[in-house]
């Protein structure tokens, strides 16, 4: 069924820090390699080596320069999907493919159901979803579902591809329904936020925005360079005849 | 929005068909409409087969149409999957309305109440279509008070202008229907260019900002995460130049409003055979005119995931 399940305590989801992230991409290529094969398998990719390539990707890196007048910075913003308290791609769904789950909020779309009518996708505000246009159905993150509960992986890689792949642990995965959970005080701590609450889906997912700017710079022990003294005698003339 | 072909011939081939049932269903059963076997057979010919070319249409931007029967099952929480139901469900009411207005030649008693039933699930079949579109938050365009009544108005117009030309084409063409289909029309019109109106003036509280988080300042996007065009940039990112879309702005109103008006409006003093070529050049111009209309729907309509692209 595509209504929305009444709300049990567990809402696991991603909270995603701006302040570290550097774009390197790693979350999006270990997305696409565990998902290839994973639970909404394939992840088609058209013409992968044409001038027109196109694929599925549950997770894209964004770059954005932001402007204030404390000046301006880089910030790298991966996009993926927010598995929304309130998601319209589900209610929207036909067939009832598109469902959240009532056990931990992931949604997730049935395969086997979808007819492809790319309506989930228009109600998406988020761009999450991507439809696989060789095999005709949607497709999305899973919160990789197939790896957080997965009994034959360690105890530590059971977190989804993306946060176990970043290199600056910019990415955290944890219950965002107890408040006492690790990445819910994180939340907590660095005012973690919505994205477009204006539009009410009431995102799980949260963006830890980057630090204020600060005059602390590190101290840096070497003495500053000289300005290079002006050569006299021969080789001074050598270097101006080479100079002109 | 991407104006999928298929889409912009489904909602105003529906439009009009479910229009043209709802006042035959009316006006039929209830003998307002002379019971005449061709005049029944071709007016519900061309509305049925409207209504299920359209579906059919709509089939063909499924990815796996195979499944379309899936589609009926969710109608408690899915505008898409109600207009599935309603849309079939109307064919029953508007079956019997057929056989019995059509084949046995009877109006009243039951064949008037499957007429006034196959025009309720018309009217309700086209609301589901509006609903589809106006509830719809991340495309502001879509989701705003012109969307539903839009619908309707334009379903009405196209549906009265085509009944028009068909009782003109059989010669029991009414003044008061050419009066409706007059007034239908300026109303669309009028409704029409006040949609224009609110959209471009719209403004939304969704920004860059609120899609990045960021607080403050200003958001340029930098580089996207690829080079070439991806899904949603395929289907969310389609953009029309202004230029263009004035031109068809214009493209719209004539065919759609102003051509008609004028063709109706000669037929009032014109001999039969005069009043019946213009009746159906009338309603050939505004169906295609609503065409057009349907195409910049989708085309203007602009979805907040564009804002990530800064565009």
């Amino acid at each position: 069924m595509t209504c929305l399940p009444s709300q049990g305590g567990k809402k696991l989801g991603l909270v995603i820090d701006l302040d570290t992230c550097v774009g390197c991409q790693a979350c999006v290529t270990a997305c696409k390699e565990w998902n290839t094969g994973g639970h909404m398998a394939p992840l088609t990719d058209i013409d992968p080596y044409g001038g027109t390539v196109d694929g599925v990707w549950f997770n894209r890196v964004h770059a954005y320069e932001h402007t204030t007048e404390m000046g301006g910075r880089t910030v790298n913003f991966p996009r993926s999907c927010l598995h929304c308290e309130t998601p319209a791609c589900v209610t929207v769904c036909p067939t009832g493919a598109s469902y959240k789950r009532a056990s931990d909020g992931i949604v997730l779309i049935d395969e086997d159901k979808c007819i492809g009518c790319k309506l989930c996708s228009w109600a998406c505000p988020y761009g999450a979803r991507e439809f696989d246009t060789d095999v005709g159905v949607m497709k999305k993150c899973t919160l990789c579902v197939d790896r957080i509960y997965n009994d034959n992986l360690a105890e530590e890689d059971r977190v989804p591809a993306c946060v176990a792949a970043c290199p600056t642990s910019a990415r955290h995965f944890g219950d965002l329904g107890d408040p006492l959970s690790a990445v819910s005080q994180l939340v907590a701590e660095r005012g973690g936020v919505d994205l477009m609450p204006e539009l009410g889906y009431q995102p799980t997912n949260k963006y830890l925005p980057p630090r204020a700017h600060t005059q602390r710079a590190a101290s840096v022990p070497a003495p500053a360079l000289e300005p290079v003294r002006t050569e006299g005698g021969f080789l001074g003339w050598v270097d101006r005849m080479l100079s002109n | 929005m991407h104006p999928a072909f298929s889409v912009v011939f489904f909602t105003t081939a529906t439009g009009a068909g479910y229009g043209l049932l709802a006042l035959l269903g009316m006006l039929g059963g209830f003998q307002i409409i002379p019971p005449d076997f061709w005049l029944g057979f071709i007016g519900m010919g061309l509305a049925l087969g409207l209504i299920a070319a359209g579906l059919l249409s709509s089939t063909g931007h499924l990815g796996r149409p195979e499944r379309a029967w899936r589609a009926f099952s969710q109608w408690r929480s899915s505008w898409l999957s109600r207009e599935g139901v309603a849309s079939v469900a109307t064919f029953v009411p508007a079956g019997l309305f057929g056989i019995g207005w059509v084949a046995l030649g009877k109006t009243g008693d039951w064949v008037g109440i499957a007429g006034l039933v196959a025009a309720c699930g018309a009217v309700i079949t086209v609301c589901t279509t509006g609903m589809i579109y106006a509830s719809l938050k991340p495309i502001a365009q879509w989701h705003s008070r012109f969307t539903l009544p839009g619908y309707l108005i334009f379903s009405a117009m196209t549906g009265s202008v085509l009944l028009n030309a068909l009782l003109q084409g059989f010669a029991v063409g009414s003044k008061m229907l050419l009066v409706a289909c007059l007034l239908l029309t300026l109303l669309g019109w009028g409704w029409k260019l006040a949609t224009w109106r609110y959209n471009d003036a719209l403004e939304i509280p969704t920004t860059a900002n609120t899609a990045t988080g960021l607080v403050g300042g200003t958001v340029r996007s930098l580089e996207w995460p690829h080079t070439e065009e991806n899904y949603l940039l395929k289907e969310m990112g389609f953009r029309i130049a202004r230029k263009h879309s004035a031109r068809l702005r214009q493209i719209t109103q004539v065919l759609a409003f102003a051509l008609p008006v004028l063709l109706l409006s000669a037929t009032f003093a014109l001999p039969w055979s005069f009043a019946a070529v213009l009746s159906v050049l009338a309603a050939i111009a505004q169906l295609s005119g609503m065409l057009v209309e349907r195409w910049l729907f989708f085309a203007e309509a602009k979805h907040t995931v564009m804002l990530y692209y800064g565009r």
